[in-house]
């Protein structure tokens, strides 16, 4: 049996996949091998940049750019191959008119390691039994029929797995803290407001692979003891939501979720929450509050979530691919996961590889790979004729790595002492053309829109820090501009209510940091 | 079509209410069906809800106006957006927003009185390898240079 794997996520289908996919049936039901040939629309494959993407199975293979009009060439290459009566010995010969075979050998594919995306490519999302055929749910079924919560709990603990938000607050110490707590009724969610600009690694997950996500809420439901979950997940995200939607609706009638999963006393549901357009919504007390029907200001802490989240109870607030990561983990054991990625950081970590870079796309690498790897090696650098500059992680909470400093491997703690932050994995790269006190002021003009308003120093203290980069873009500010520049962000980080205030000066101290030249030269003279 | 006025115009609201149970923890999810169903959240609609979720008109109206995707006015007949995410941004958003505002004689965000055209942006759509990103009436125009948007926009229906 011949497979075509078509990309249909949203990178992928804004390149015309869906008219490839079209096309392909068509071209094979005219050839009469719909059952010698199947076709799977699947979730992201890689490298976006070069899309609309096309993998051959049992080869392999990996095709780039290709279109519509390449269906019927490739039918009947395959058409030729299956006369000969092999389905593989011979490499097929046949290329996209416009694009080309991509070689795997290549650092962007062998220098990955697939644990979130490892189904992700391979299965068509909006198909339960092919996610069941690799797996999906059989961790939850394991764990259902013979291990005590507390043994979960041990499990993640040990897993090392942290927070893939931006935080990293580890995993196993989040689920034990709210499985303490007293009350008979608690609430796991799944925080998919996937805000950072650049940003769309949970997006692929979901759209790839949303069975995942759904095994990891139902097992966590079961480690802290909530019968009760949702998602929250960005308006933005049409496909995500539809494809999220089909499928909690498929689990649900296949007894996945629902009351009283795989015989036993434990019944878990889950309720989509789609946001309105709120970046601060990504905040966890902000996301509770939007949950509720609220306006999504923060609150706060303590109480924390774990005390008192939605509706009063005690909630467990996880990121998407943190939650993804929970079936592995569970399925290969802990000493596993722990023996990937650096002491400190556990596992792999999914990067959405864009910006002034030569092959963009999503890649998942362990935790502890250099910045040199990610961008110049499997990225290959920036476009010709130019440059890396520095590499922009964490979005607006985030800050930027110089180009000389990209010997820093991906850790949290690494990336911190740089003065930036993994964030979700947002990483944008940029060339030597890219202003930076130009991108501080659009990381801040970003900070200050979207600031909720509840606190002075975020409120108050973006529009100031704003308008001083906007003088000094201008060329209309002083040293004394600049100083003020720095106090100010300090005292913004310092006494701000949420997250956003706390790292809204973060890409602008980052690149004051390290590009303070850029700054300099745009002051007025004394 | 006819928006309505009157609360017994808003009887497609109904089924979604009762779906939520008429639950004001829903409200979000109310408000974005109200707006796929009446276009946007008019006045009597946004009265209408308050009065069904038996809620103040004044928490209704706060949490509308919270969020970004919520719309107080009919949309415009042309929607066109500028995606002003990393990417986008640093490979060229600017000069794709000076294209816009020059071509339709509009600002970032403003709407033309007679409902025609309206510009916004959006922060990040996540399909960045296409930056930079427009769109226009839902169609997608990636790697989008600024006199390829010129045409575009010189082609929209009057």
């Amino acid at each position: 049996m011949n497979g075509l794997r078509c990309c249909a996520s949203a990178g992928c289908l804004a390149r015309g996949s869906g008219a490839l996919i079209g096309a392909l049936e068509t071209a094979i039901s005219r050839a009469e091998l719909g059952d010698r040939i199947q076709l799977r629309p699947v979730g992201c494959l890689g490298p976006c940049s070069q899309g609309p993407l096309l993998a051959l199975d049992p080869d392999g293979d990996l095709y780039a750019g290709v279109g519509p009009q390449d269906a019927e060439t490739l039918v009947a290459a395959l058409a030729r191959r299956l006369h000969q009566g092999s389905d593989q010995a011979t490499p097929l010969e046949w290329a996209p008119a416009r694009g080309e075979r991509l070689d795997l050998r290549a650092p962007f594919f062998q220098r990955q390691r697939r644990i979130v995306l490892e189904h992700c490519g391979l299965i068509d999302p909006t198909d339960l039994e092919q996610a069941i055929a690799v797996g999906a749910y059989g961790q939850l079924e394991r764990v259902l029929q013979g291990w005590s919560p507390e043994r979960v709990l041990t499990e993640l603990q040990r897993s090392g797995l942290r927070g893939r938000g931006g935080a990293g607050y580890p995993t196993g110490l989040k689920w034990a803290t709210v499985a303490r707590m007293p009350g008979a009724r608690k609430v796991v969610v799944c925080n998919a407001d996937e805000g950072d600009p650049g940003a769309f690694m949970d997006r692929a997950v979901l759209e790839g692979d949303p069975h995942r996500v759904l095994e990891g809420m139902a097992i966590a439901a079961y480690a802290v003891g909530a019968d009760h979950g949702f998602i929250y997940i960005r308006a933005e995200y049409a496909l995500a939501i539809e494809r999220l939607r089909l499928a909690i609706d498929q689990a649900v009638r296949r007894g996945r979720l629902g009351p009283a999963l795989f015989g036993t006393g434990f019944g878990f549901s889950v309720e989509l929450r789609v946001g309105a357009g709120a970046y601060v919504c990504g905040e966890e007390t902000a996301l509770i509050a939007s949950i509720e029907g609220k306006r999504g200001t923060p609150r706060p802490r303590p109480p924390y979530p774990a005390e008192r989240g939605v509706g009063g109870k005690p909630t467990l607030i996880n990121n998407v691919e943190t939650l993804a990561n929970v079936a592995p983990i569970l399925r290969e054991g802990a000493d596993w996961f722990a023996a990937i990625g650096t002491a400190g950081s556990a596992g792999t970590k999914v990067f959405s590889l864009t910006g002034h870079v030569r092959r963009g796309g999503l890649v998942e690498v362990p935790m502890g790979t250099s910045l040199t790897t990610v961008v110049l090696e499997m990225g290959e650098g920036a476009p010709e004729g130019s440059a890396v500059k520095a590499v922009q992680t964490g979005g607006p909470s985030g800050g930027c790595v110089p180009a000389d400093r990209l010997d820093t491997p991906l850790d949290y703690e690494s990336l911190q002492a740089l003065g930036t932050i993994m964030g979700s994995g947002g990483m944008v790269v940029l060339d030597q053309s890219t202003d930076m006190v130009a991108l501080a002021a659009y990381f801040m003009a970003f900070c200050r829109e979207e600031s909720c308003g509840k606190c002075v120093p975020c409120r108050a203290g973006t529009v100031q820090l704003h308008g001083l980069l906007e003088r000094i873009l201008a060329g209309s500010a002083s040293r004394a501009d600049l100083d003020q520049l720095e106090t100010l962000g300090a005292m913004v980080m310092d006494t701000s209510l949420c997250g956003l205030g706390q790292s809204a000066p973060k890409p602008m101290l980052s690149t004051l940091r390290y590009f303070r030249g850029d700054y300099l030269a745009r002051l007025e003279a004394p | 079509m006819p928006v309505p006025t009157k609360p017994e115009s808003f009887m497609a609201l109904e089924a979604v209410l009762l779906r939520h149970h008429r639950s004001p923890d829903s409200l979000i999810e109310i408000l974005h069906q109200s707006q796929n169903l009446y276009s946007y959240l008019s006045d009597p609609l946004l009265r209408h809800v308050a009065t069904r979720l038996k809620l103040p008109l004044s928490r209704v109206k706060g949490t509308a106006s919270f969020y970004h995707l919520f719309r107080f006015q009919p949309p415009a007949r042309h929607r066109c957006v500028v995606c002003t995410g990393t990417a986008c941004q640093i490979q060229g958003a600017s000069a794709l927003i000076e294209a816009m505002e020059e071509s339709l004689g509009l600002q970032m965000g403003d709407r033309r009185g007679d409902g025609w055209v309206s510009l916004s942006e959006v922060r990040c759509l996540g399909t960045c390898s296409d930056a930079p990103l427009v769109l226009i009436d839902g169609t997608v125009g990636r790697q989008q240079s600024s006199d390829g948007l010129r045409r575009w926009l010189q082609e929209l229906e009057p």
